[in-house]
């Protein structure tokens, strides 16, 4: 542990740490645009410079490893005329359009140079103009206002795992482009936006758009996708105009998908923002209390058997609780919040978590990913396995459908076969397994969502227990506590898929699970269908039920219905929501849902008074307290307890189909992303090109 | 692309000779195991040699195949180093050095001989093809300078008159004798070097036999 | 005047025979296998005690820096390289070496590589030494087939390759650190030290680079021994040197002379005299555009050494001695280099990408008067603000070359200013300050 003297104030920082670190530990700011922490360091900027005892030049902070003994000033004549002089060369060539830059007022370059910059400059000949460079429908690029600091070169280099971008060129004519100018193909691709520390790099859907001063900025979660990204989401009046990462270490880090950021214009489009009833086959808008009267009607004849509910992938667990609640008045035994029909079951909470956590993927040296392709369905947690990959000593196998996954891994196998080998110690990477000291078996969608997802449940179970994937926590020779450690993951794709199965929105006694219902509804036996949010089902095969559709967007489920009840989507509610990890968080909301949309929880709630026996709560803090009562997992908001292990999974023949994966275009998985032109613009430029080259689509 | 020159029209498609393939073979063993990026810059420049002069984007692509290496890598030293044309130049490609030292010594009246006889300014290919014309930066020629760099061959001590002459030989597609224009012996003084005399007429007179003292640690 | 039993380089004008035949005619390779059963230890000693100083600009003991390599070989091999990118303006030494005497830079590739416990030397020649590079492979063809390098080494038992790449036009590439990443196939970007390449160098490994003359003069003072090397030149500023004067000189030329050696005799004696004689002098940039140029008053009786040089704020650098007489448009030279950095900035660091365009632009404008006074003390604010404050050094001879204008030249770059705004033709007047 190194000790320093900064600015006369000693500090103590953990070896490794850079001269730059230990002055933000002694509270000496240091400006800088080319550092950046989960970056490699470039040191080209020279922003951060720092004056040091014994050197005659000053010297680099960010990329000076802390020394013993190290006596470093900030505050010197020396380090204000580096960072002066630094700050005038930078300006020099760049084009000063603040006023019609897009990133004025969050500007690095525009804050350190009102904070360390001289007041004019003395630089009196022709500024460098710079050509343009397409780089797909999300990044807009103003490349004269480029300070090369090749951040947006490292971040996709390293983080994102595609080295389509580079610095061609030097001295003054170097320039930032990808490879001939093609769009940056990553799913996280729009990240170089808030790493680019001035205008060059831009936001195209959110060009010109707002001003970040006129915006009412919330913070709150992500449910694109079952990672549960933080996120800021701004609005000016009623309108969500972008979405931004915030930072969770546990979590995002600081990055989000391309579809966590920009699906967020499909909020506006396609909305439900009445309720509708079907009328001589046509949904005709009515009130809210026609509609209710209209359910309530149908209600009345019917038996809680002939009753079902669906949750689907986006909803919080407070609409499912009410809506769980309710069935459970009406007597049904029909609940699923599976729509993929997914073989999961509750009895083992351990049975269906990200065991891991997702931090922990970085301390796991062996991962059998299985079903699954975590470049789709969890972008930001495939970034965190490249992160360790990239560190060395990680070995990936994956059994199921081959994807470029941004980092190298042994292809084992496509389905059940090869699984049976690991399981059994048949396969070479049951050794890797068992000689790794954290391994992993991540558990997909694709190996789940089949007839036969609960025998393949139980083989990966199984490998869990016989790679030694489970270890109980114990104590070092020093007496350190070492913490148990849970190589058991599944990785899901809903956001309130966890949440749902930690409520039970599930099968009760002898009811039906999806498949059950929609045989059920197809042959009559089931005679109304409660739809919250869910629109990722075969609705042709509702049959002639009534069906009830809660949600936010005229989407599949919508089109079927013969009642819409206008809901609120996530970013139009409080709400809490569990990720694959089974970490509970909060999502607050960042505007009203349009015209007579409601919240969630509040329609049933008011449907359950309609139908004759009003649930217990009268807002949403009584509601939560009888959800917490129902299950202590929600009493803890942000982090991800322990599971303990148990029996799940039902061993039993396996088919001979390859695993497939659940996620067919990561830009478009729900409706709100559904109805995102900025989703259908990505789709066309990434995703369809690669169909009509493998031919196997379209 | 404002400050990059890449060529517009491209062909269609690149691939080393088999000849060419085997020597890249065997520049990429040069290297240790894993470290075959280190043959990028001779790829390139065997990929150049190969295609009149010029680097076409096929072969970038080829390289970074054969090298294992991203496109975007391949393209970013092809564009670093001067060296790499990655756009058609003339039959002779005339580099002409113009920094300080060859400058002192008249390589302005070199450009003006090129302009005068060829038409050119910086920059420019002649309307035949058989020349471009590069102001190009210190040569490491300097005790020689001016310096005409001619395709691969340096022709030194230049002015307005010699260089006149090598542009009619290179027309008529004579080439003439590569080193001084001036038919100076490599970088001796113009009227015979002052040092080493005493070995002038007697090589062997340097070698250890007469040179090693007694009791010097030497072989014999 | 050196003797010419002292003189290393005997065959730098190519009157013989540059192959292993003449290379052995003239002593290289003769007790080789000698040496090499010599620790390696003794031999950095020996290069240590000879004085040699890095004859590629920074006059960095070269038996220091040896020294900095680990002493043992652990999981990673240790390489020697050898700077021969050859291209700060002025210099044309290490060519001469090459296509003359190549033989002694093999050898002592062999030998320091032996010394530092290397198990290859990279040699990394500029990309325009075409010719060059084919007579250096042919002498390293030569050498291998003979059995000198390659597989048992001279008999030592020792296993050393040696192995030719070349550079692609980069100025830049002459940084150790940018040639590093050059070798491994990257843009020739100055990399961040520490790590040092002593601990982390090409490929990660344990990496010395040496400039080709003072590898070359390796052999020669082995087997001469130490003092003998120290004994000439002057205190800690030892052996004979290749020096190469340009410019306006009679006769401009390389030769190999003492260290030391008072800078008039060394115009005078070997190159005929300054063009239109010694008082025609107007200044001299002594050790490659890098440095700071001196006028007449300093070169009258300066010596041609490391620290002498320096003392009068200047440099030996490379002992290019790029001479201008009284007729040069001294602005207009400075100006040049100006562009030659600007050309050569690699574009890494803000202060060398953007302050190197502006020097010259401003420069560019100097020469035909069109500016402001007050940006004459601008100007040099801007090379002050780049010295000092980018990774590698590019920076500071781009800055280095203005600032000695101003010092000492100032006055004409003013005069011009004025005549340009009196409408008078700006015609150079050139006389120094001092």
């Amino acid at each position: 542990m190194p000790k320093l003297t900064i600015n006369g104030v000693e500090v103590e920082v953990p070896a490794g740490a850079s001269v730059l670190q230990a002055c933000e530990e002694a509270g000496a700011e240091v400006p800088r645009f080319c550092y950046h922490e989960r970056l490699s360091i470039a040191g080209n900027c020279r922003m951060c410079l720092v004056e040091m005892e014994r050197s005659p030049k000053p010297v680099a902070s960010c990329a000076m490893p802390a020394g013993d003994g190290m006596v470093i000033r900030t505050d010197s004549e020396l380090v204000k005329k580096a960072r002066e002089g630094v700050m005038e060369f930078l300006l020099i060539n760049h084009p000063l359009d603040c006023p019609i830059c897009d990133q004025g007022g969050e500007c690095d370059l525009q804050d350190q140079a009102m904070a360390f910059g001289h007041h004019s400059s003395r630089y009196d000949e022709n500024k460098r103009a710079v050509e343009d460079k397409y780089m797909g429908p999300l990044v807009n690029t103003i490349m004269t206002r480029c300070i090369h600091c090749t951040r947006c070169v490292r971040f996709s280099t390293e983080v994102a795992g595609v080295t389509d971008m580079g610095l061609l060129g030097r001295g003054e004519n170097a320039e930032i482009t990808t490879y001939l100018e093609k769009a940056l193909d990553s799913e996280l691709s729009a990240n170089v936006i808030d790493l680019c520390p001035v205008g060059a790099l831009t936001s195209k859907p959110y060009a010109f758009v707002a001003r970040p001063w006129e915006l009412r900025k919330t913070e709150t979660i992500d449910v694109m996708d079952a990672v549960g990204s933080n996120i800021r989401v701004d609005a000016r009046g009623s309108e969500v105009l972008r979405v931004l990462p915030r930072l969770h270490e546990e979590v995002n880090e600081e990055w989000i998908s391309d579809k966590t950021r920009y699906a967020c214009d499909g909020l506006k489009r396609q909305r439900l923002d009445r309720p509708y009833l079907r009328k001589d086959g046509k949904l005709q808008p009515v009130s809210w209390d026609d509609a209710f009267a209209a359910i309530a009607a149908k209600m009345k004849g019917l038996k809680g058997a002939e009753i079902a509910a669906i949750a689907g992938d986006t909803v919080d667990v407070e609409s499912m609780f009410a809506l769980k609640g309710l069935m459970t008045a009406l007597g049904s035994p029909n609940l699923d919040c599976r729509q993929d029909g997914a073989k999961l079951d509750a009895t083992t909470r351990a049975g269906y978590l990200f065991n891991s956590t997702i931090a922990g993927i970085e301390e796991a040296d062996a991962i059998l990913i299985v079903g699954a392709n975590p470049r789709w369905d969890a972008a930001v947690l495939n970034a965190r396995i490249r992160k360790r990959w990239l560190e060395g000593g990680l070995k990936v196998g994956l059994i199921g459908a081959p994807v470029d996954l941004t980092y190298k891994y042994d292809h084992l196998g496509a389905g059940a076969q090869t699984l049976t080998e690991v399981a059994d110690g048949k396969n070479a990477f049951a050794s890797v397994l068992k000689d790794a000291k954290k391994p992993m078996i991540i558990l997909g969608m694709g190996a789940l969502t089949r007839e036969d997802g609960a025998a393949v449940l139980a083989t990966a179970r199984k490998i869990a227990e016989s790679t030694g994937m489970l270890v109980p926590a114990s104590k070092d020779e020093e007496g350190n506590e070492v913490p148990a450690w849970n190589g058991f993951s599944v990785l899901h794709t809903a956001a309130s898929r966890v949440g749902g199965l930690d409520l039970g929105f599930l099968p009760g006694k002898g009811g039906a699970d999806v498949a059950g219902m929609l045989e059920g509804a197809s042959k009559g036996a089931i005679k109304a269908v409660y739809l919250l949010g869910a629109d990722e089902i075969d609705t042709q095969r509702l049959g002639d039920a009534f069906v009830i559709y809660q949600g936010h967007h005229g989407d599949r489920g919508a089109h079927r219905a013969d009642v819409i009840l206008p809901g609120a989507a996530y970013t139009e509610k409080d709400g809490l929501y569990v990720n694959t990890e089974g970490r509970v968080q909060m999502g607050l909301r960042a505007s009203f849902p349009p015209g007579e949309a409601r919240e969630d929880w509040a329609i049933v709630r008011a449907l359950s008074a309609h139908l004759g026996d009003a649930l217990p709560y009268d807002s949403l803090e009584q509601l939560r307290a009888a959800l917490r009562k129902s299950n202590e997992i929600f009493t803890e908001i942000d982090i991800a307890p322990e599971a303990a292990w148990g029996p799940f999974g039902a061993e039993g023949a396996m088919s001979e189909t390859g695993f497939g994966t659940t996620v067919e275009n990561f830009y478009m998985t729900d409706p709100i992303s559904r109805a995102s032109q900025t989703m259908a613009e990505c789709t066309e430029v990434f995703v369809l090109p690669k169909q009509d080259k493998t031919g196997t689509e379209g | 692309m404002s400050g990059i020159d890449i060529a517009e029209n491209q062909p269609e498609s690149f691939a080393f000779t088999p000849e060419n393939m085997a020597k890249a073979d065997a520049i990429i063993a040069k290297y240790p195991e894993g470290r075959q990026a280190s043959a990028v810059m001779p790829l390139l420049d065997l990929a150049q040699r190969q295609h009149d002069n010029w680097i076409p984007l096929a072969a970038i692509d080829v390289i970074s195949e054969k090298l294992n290496m991203p496109r975007i890598r391949v393209l970013e030293v092809a564009t670093f180093y001067t060296m790499y044309n990655l756009k058609p130049v003339g039959k002779y490609f005339l580099q002409a050095c113009t920094t300080t030292p060859c400058w002192l010594r008249g390589s302005d009246q070199v450009m003006k001989c090129i302009k005068d006889k060829l038409g050119l300014d910086n920059h420019q290919t002649s309307e035949d093809g058989m020349f471009t014309l590069l102001e190009v930066e210190c040569l490491g020629a300097c005790a020689n300078a001016p310096i005409l760099q001619v395709n691969d061959d340096f022709y030194e001590d230049a002015n307005y008159e010699n260089t006149a002459k090598l542009l009619d030989a290179l027309k008529k597609g004579e080439v003439p004798p590569v080193g001084s224009l001036s038919g100076r012996n490599v970088s001796e003084p113009e009227k015979g070097a002052q040092t080493l005399l005493s070995y002038k007429d007697n090589e062997a007179a340097r070698s250890y036999d007469a040179k090693i003292s007694a009791g010097e640690t030497g072989e014999k | 005047m050196l003797r010419d039993e002292d003189r290393i380089f005997t065959n730098l004008y190519g009157w013989f025979d540059w192959g292993l035949e003449g290379a052995r005619k003239r002593g290289d390779w003769s007790t080789t296998k000698q040496i090499l059963t010599r620790s390696p230890e003794d031999i950095v000693e020996d290069v240590k005690n000879s004085g040699l100083r890095g004859r590629g600009g920074a006059g960095f003991p070269t038996g220091v820096k040896w020294s900095f390599m680990p002493k043992e070989v652990k999981d990673k091999p240790h390489y020697l390289v050898v700077n021969a990118d050859e291209s700060e303006p002025g210099t044309c030494k290490d060519r001469e070496i090459i296509r003359n005497d190549p033989h002694k830079l093999v050898e002592g590739c062999l030998i320091g590589g032996y010394a530092m416990r290397a198990t290859a030397a990279f040699i990394y020649i500029r990309g325009e030494f075409y010719n060059e590079a084919m007579r250096l492979q042919a002498a390293i063809d030569q050498a291998y087939e003979a059995g000198l390098i390659g597989k048992n080494a001279c008999g030592s038992g020792y296993d050393f390759d040696v192995i030719l790449h070349r550079g692609a036009g980069a100025y830049i590439c002459g940084e150790e650190t940018a040639l590093l990443e050059s070798l491994e196939g990257k843009k020739g970007q100055p990399r961040l030290k520490p790590p040092f390449p002593a601990g982390v160098g090409l490929y990660g490994s344990p990496t010395t680079v040496n400039n080709v003359e003072s590898i070359a003069v390796v052999p020669e003072i082995l087997r001469r021994g130490p003092q003998w090397f120290a004994d000439l030149g002057t205190p800690k500023n030892s052996g004979t040197k290749l020096f190469c004067i340009s410019g306006h000189v009679e006769q401009p030329c390389n030769v190999e002379e003492e260290m030391g050696i008072p800078l008039k005799e060394l115009l005078e004696k070997h190159c005929g005299g300054v063009i239109g004689g010694w008082d025609n002098l107007l200044a001299v940039i002594p050790g490659g555009s890098s440095v700071p140029m001196m006028p007449k008053s300093v070169c009258d009786d300066v010596i041609m050494d490391f620290d002498t040089l320096r003392g009068v704020g200047s440099g030996l650098g490379t002992a290019a001695v790029i001479v201008m007489n009284k007729q040069t448009d001294i602005v207009r030279a400075i100006a040049r280099l100006s562009y030659f950095y600007k050309h050569e900035s690699c574009g890494q660091c803000t202060p060398c990408r953007e302050g190197t365009g502006w020097m010259y632009r401003v420069m560019d404008r100097l020469v035909r008067g069109e500016a402001e006074v007050e940006e004459i003390d601008a100007l040099y604010e801007v090379t002050k603000q780049i010295e000092g404050h980018t990774i590698c050094a590019l920076g500071d001879a781009a800055a280095w070359p203005i600032q000695g204008l101003l010092r000492h030249f100032r006055p004409e770059v003013e005069r011009r200013i004025a005549a340009r705004k009196a409408g008078e033709p700006v015609i150079p007047v050139m006389e120094a300050a001092e």
